[in-house]
């Protein structure tokens, strides 16, 4: 089932073209990288999906609605998580305070001046922080916790709300190899397990190669290659702009 | 209106704007590089025309003029060594005072050398005669005026663009500390540009006096003013403050003209509102760059400790019976300080959960007080009813003025809100009709049965311990969440689908309203309203107190109040100059405790 | 060369460091290695002065600079490329390298912009152009060509490879191979060991803030269980 259907998206600035005429889907529970050398426009593709841009032409519906010229909150609103490369959480509360926000944002129950944090989001809040395996932690103030907690937080905030589509932008940059491979695989089965389409960008073309489902390459701002990671690793015009001679081997480090 | 007359409001305008751009350029100038915005910039303005009518008479005006730009420039490398220099790692809000306690300090000293009276200046010698232009008289000195704006737009762009200093400038506005691991040595840039920033205020200052006698108010109008431009010329572009020097000084040029010089206030602001929404960065600002370096850390919010609980109980308890053992004046102290412990608690409100440095509080505070004069005056509505309406009005005033507000962050908001607060002051100096000008309203007495000391205190304290308790539990519910979510990572809040900004603006408000209940207490307390009620120091009281009493903490903002009342009370009868030794103060906290006064409780903790 | 002496150091309330002992001698290239967070930026940024130490010492050259600022530690010949580049976006690519400009020292080599245009090519095609308006890896050879300007005996990189793409990867490693041969010292921060073998003679591995291994790259090639340990690959 198609979740994220893009049509000929295009994007300048200043003359400079940045996308030009990218189309592609994602589907439920599908996991899609977006990779491309630097500058090819992962990050501007990346950013009119989830609104904080806004594309010259094309469309992006989320399972039939159109996203286009919304701004990010809206654009939660029907059902998009997201995480950011440089994490982002709220440092002055505790890893539980910032999942109930999440929950309660969710819900809408954001605007009360004289209620205090619900008890019921409390529990729902407890679930998350296990699917993420951080219950010990559920106390510590985020600004506190090792940056890879943080990516963990990060991921069950964007999850908070059930979304139907997660972007990642660039998840595992910073951290060690490891790492990686933890944090994306609990990405994937968070994903799989409830459905959820992702559409990631990423410079670690073992993280690519290991966890996506396919890939889209970028160069110069339109779409060049796509397919399984196989079939991208094997293609020659692929190999030439971006992938070069470099050993690629998955698991050889 | 003849093509002559509005030649010569043009021209008039031209004039004035030269001497708003020099400040503004200089404000821009040096918050590029040192990331400081100097609150005290309309003081060393001020300095500029005091100097230049003291050196008239002894070395001549042509000699003076740019004697007392050197001697101000002078001064302001002497404040970057002495001062700022030591500040530059300080958080942001301490910045602000600091160069906040330097506008007191310059003020009681331009008080102690040059006494109250306003000095009037000499005129230009040799250009002291008007010219005719298409049937019209405009002085030739307001000519060489017109003239020397573009010429230092030009000066300074060159400065910028063609010389090693220049290129060094732009490179630390953007990554000073990067510039600083490449070896410029920032100690001198900075120190260079700060003198120079406070030669072309100086040289601005100078440069009236001509037209307009130096005086003690001049500080806080220029300051203001220059804030407007910068604000509305786009932050950190110079082009840009000359544009908006250009444009602000036509607006008031044409209302004094056109004769609507009461309308002045209200045109600047239609025009700055128009410019900010049509053009939310300025006219030429482009994309605010994020500045370098360790991002400010909020500590978590703790609720009450049972502790802590039970002595505010006390507290309350002992204010409760303390009617049956003290006579007035303890009661009359008391009910001040309950209600700036009010007002404290409403500005902590948006300082410490939404960081919304706010340096035009008292514009609520006054608003809610001239409301309940003007509703019991002029409306002639019942006391009871004037006191529970006013607070609508500063709630309403701060719905108009936080919609720009939190539309900036940091340091133009303070920027905003202090301009804001000295248009609403100069609004209630100059609408006599309604506000009874400098001499206020006299007259707003409580009801019969609220009149004695001791019923007037109950009322106080109700209204004030109640008040505070919500703001409170707001900063403790899902909404207080919300808004520190905000503050804590912008980007975060909006990818969960909340209106930062919305929430911001309701925190506004809703603060601009519980400072409204303060005010409306404070003018049935005393029984008469002035304009110093919403000045820009009263504003800064609020600051102080806050800091006193640690930003972390809204029950904080009450001991600061409590202190800060007491000692002002204390302190004002015996000290000459009160505001400077506050000035001196802030700055003995603020350089021996850069990190802030929260700093002393953690390291009991 | 440069020398960290029993270093402690940290920002804000995190203390990162810990008696950190590390070594860079005369015109070799080591890769400073360790997890995220291991310290490795810190070590870098304390060395240059735009961190604190709270105890311990540096010496470059035999003087003492632990509580030099930053700017006088590049005076004496430190070059420092930033993680995230830091180049001045409003500033042209000429006006970028002339900000990192100091007179030469002797024993250091004397660079000019037009002798730098000869390393990199790029660069010398785009002297006018913005630095915002460049890509990653350009950025990435403007800081480079930027601290160069300062004519420094020694440079310190912190992860130069980071978001780059394979392909621009190894024109950046032939280059650092080539400040080598013109008598440069390296140091340089990578969470890659495979990015690091391209240049590096030297590892140092930091974990946790201590010095826990150092040795030549070609004896941490041949020992898997110490990769294994430190580096997780």
């Amino acid at each position: 089932m198609t979740v994220l259907q893009v049509r000929n998206l295009h994007k300048s600035f200043g003359g400079v073209r940045a996308v030009a005429d990218v189309s592609f889907s994602v589907a439920a529970g599908e996991l899609l990288a977006l990779i491309g050398p630097n500058g090819a426009g992962k990050t501007t593709c990346f950013n009119l999906v989830n609104g904080q841009l806004a594309p010259d032409s094309g469309s992006i519906d989320l399972q039939g609605k159109n996203l286009v010229g919304k701004p990010p909150r809206e654009i939660y609103r029907n059902g998009v998580g997201r995480t950011f490369q440089l994490t982002a959480t709220f440092g002055s509360m505790s890893v539980r305070e910032n999942l109930q926000v999440a929950l309660l944002s969710h819900a809408r129950k954001l605007g009360s001046v004289v209620s205090s944090l619900e008890q019921q989001t409390h529990a729902e809040a407890d679930n998350l922080l296990q699917q993420i395996g951080m219950q010990a932690q559920a106390e510590r103030p985020c600004a506190e916790l090792a940056y890879g907690d943080l990516k963990r937080v990060e991921l069950a905030m964007a999850l908070a709300s059930q979304p139907r589509l997660l972007l990642m932008d660039e998840p595992t940059a910073g951290m060690a190899a490891a790492e990686r491979t933890e944090l994306m695989q609990l990405a994937a089965d968070l994903a799989r397990n409830s459905r959820i389409a992702v559409l990631f960008t990423e410079h670690d073309m073992e993280v690519v190669f290991r966890h996506a489902d396919r890939v889209l390459v970028l160069c110069e701002g339109a779409l060049i290659a796509q397919g399984t990671p196989a079939e991208v690793r094997a293609s020659a015009l692929v190999r030439q702009v971006y992938l070069g001679d470099a050993d690629l081997e998955p698991g050889h480090a | 209106m003849s093509f002559s007359s509005v030649l010569i409001q043009f021209l008039n305008g031209l004039a004035s704007a030269s001497s708003l751009f020099l400040v503004a350029a200089g404000l821009s100038l040096i918050f590029g590089v040192t990331r400081v915005v100097n609150f005290a910039h309309g003081s060393l303005y001020m300095l500029g025309m005091y100097f230049a009518v003291w050196l008239s008479e002894r070395v001549g005006f042509w000699t003076a003029v740019p004697l007392a730009a050197a001697v101000v420039g002078f001064l302001g490398l002497l404040i970057e060594l002495g001062l700022l220099r030591r500040i530059y790692k300080a958080p942001e809000l301490l910045q602000l005072l600091a160069t906040f306690a330097l506008l007191l300090i310059i003020k009681d000293a331009a008080l102690w050398a040059w006494g109250a009276e306003d000095l009037l200046g000499p005129r230009a010698p040799g250009l002291a005669a008007a010219v005719e232009i298409s049937g019209g008289a405009f002085p030739q000195y307001d000519l060489l005026l017109i003239v020397l704006g573009p010429l230092v737009l030009v000066f300074l762009h060159l400065l910028l663009t063609q010389t090693r200093w220049g290129l060094l400038v732009r490179a630390a506005t953007e990554d000073r500390e990067m510039a600083g691991a490449l070896g410029v040595n920032q100690r001198w840039l900075f120190s260079s540009v700060f003198a120079l920033g406070a030669l072309l205020a100086g040289l601005g200052g100078a440069l009236q006096i001509p037209r307009e006698p130096a005086n003690l108010n001049v500080d806080l109008t220029v300051i203001s003013d220059a804030f407007v431009i910068v604000v509305v010329g786009g932050l950190g572009s110079i082009p840009g403050a000359f544009l908006a020097a250009l444009l602000i000084a036509q607006v008031k040029a044409f209302c004094i003209g056109l004769g609507f010089s009461k309308a002045t206030l209200v045109v600047e602001f239609i025009v700055m509102a128009a410019v900010l929404v049509i053009r939310p960065r300025g006219l030429l600002g482009r994309e605010a760059t994020i500045p370098r370096g360790p991002g400010a850390e909020e500590p978590p919010l703790r609720p009450l400790s049972p502790l802590l609980l039970r002595a505010l109980a006390a507290l309350l308890a002992a204010l409760v019976l303390l009617p049956l053992a003290s006579d007035g004046y303890v009661l009359v102290l008391l009910t001040d300080v309950l209600i700036f412990a009010l007002f404290a608690a409403s500005l902590h409100f948006i300082l410490g959960p939404a960081r919304l440095h706010s340096f035009g509080h008292a514009a609520y505070f006054g608003l809610g007080a001239y409301a309940a004069g003007i509703l019991y005056l002029q409306a002639k509505l019942p006391m009871e009813l004037a006191l529970a309406l006013a607070p609508l009005a500063a709630g309403l005033g701060a719905l108009v003025f936080g919609w720009f507000c939190v539309r900036l962050s940091g340091v133009y908001c303070a920027m905003l809100t202090l301009a804001f607060a000295q248009i609403a002051w100069s609004a209630a100096f100059q609408w006599d009709g309604l506000t009874g000008g400098s001499n206020g309203l006299v007259g707003v007495w409580p009801a019969a049965w609220l009149a004695s000391k001791t019923m007037y205190f109950y009322l106080s304290l109700l209204a004030c311990a109640l008040a505070i308790a919500l703001l409170w539990r707001a900063v403790h519910s899902p909404f207080g969440y919300a808004l520190r979510a905000g503050r804590d990572s912008p980007l975060r809040a909006e990818a969960l689908g909340i209106d930062v900004r919305a929430t911001q603006w309701a925190a506004f408000s809703i603060a601009g309203l519980a400072a409204g209940i303060a005010g409306a207490l404070y003018a049935f307390s005393k029984g008469s309203i002035s304009p110093e009620a919403m000045g820009i120091p009263r504003s800064v009281d609020g600051l102080v107190m806050v800091m006193l009493g640690g930003i972390h903490t809204l029950t904080g903002s009450v001991w600061g109040a409590a202190l800060f009342t007491w000692l002002q009370d204390a302190a004002a009868r015996n000290v000459d100059y009160w505001r400077a030794a506050i000035g001196v103060s802030i700055l003995v906290i603020v350089i021996l405790l850069p990190r802030g006064l929260a700093t002393l409780v953690q390291k009991r903790a | 060369m440069l020398e960290l002496q029993r270093l402690n150091a940290g920002y804000g309330r995190a203390h990162v460091l810990f008696d950190l002992d590390l070594q860079l001698r005369p015109g070799e290239v080591v890769a400073l290695l360790g997890r995220n967070g291991a310290g490795k930026t810190t070590a870098l940024k304390t060395a240059i002065g735009l961190l604190p130490s709270i105890s311990g010492d540096i010496l470059f050259n035999g003087k003492r600079i632990t509580r030099l600022e930053s700017f006088e530690i590049a005076r004496l010949g430190l070059g420092y490329v930033a993680e995230d580049r830091r180049i001045f976006t409003d500033l042209s690519v000429m006006e970028n390298l002339a900000v990192g400009r100091l007179p030469a020292r002797s024993g250091a080599p004397r660079w000019t912009a037009e002798k730098l245009f000869e390393l990199f090519p790029n660069l010398g095609r785009m002297r006018e152009r913005r630095g915002g308006s460049m890509s990653g890896g350009e950025q990435q050879m403007l800081a480079i060509a930027r601290s160069l300007m300062g004519n420094p005996s020694a440079i310190l990189l912190d992860e130069p490879f980071e978001g780059l793409a394979p392909i621009i990867v190894t024109g950046v490693a032939a280059t650092i191979r080539e400040l080598k041969r013109e008598g440069l010292s390296v140091l340089l921060c990578e969470q890659n060991l495979r990015y690091a073998r391209l240049v590096a003679e030297r590892a140092c591995i930091i974990e946790k803030g201590r010095l826990c291994y150092t040795g030549t790259m070609a004896a941490l090639d041949a020992d898997p269980a110490l990769r294994a340990r430190y580096l997780s690959v």
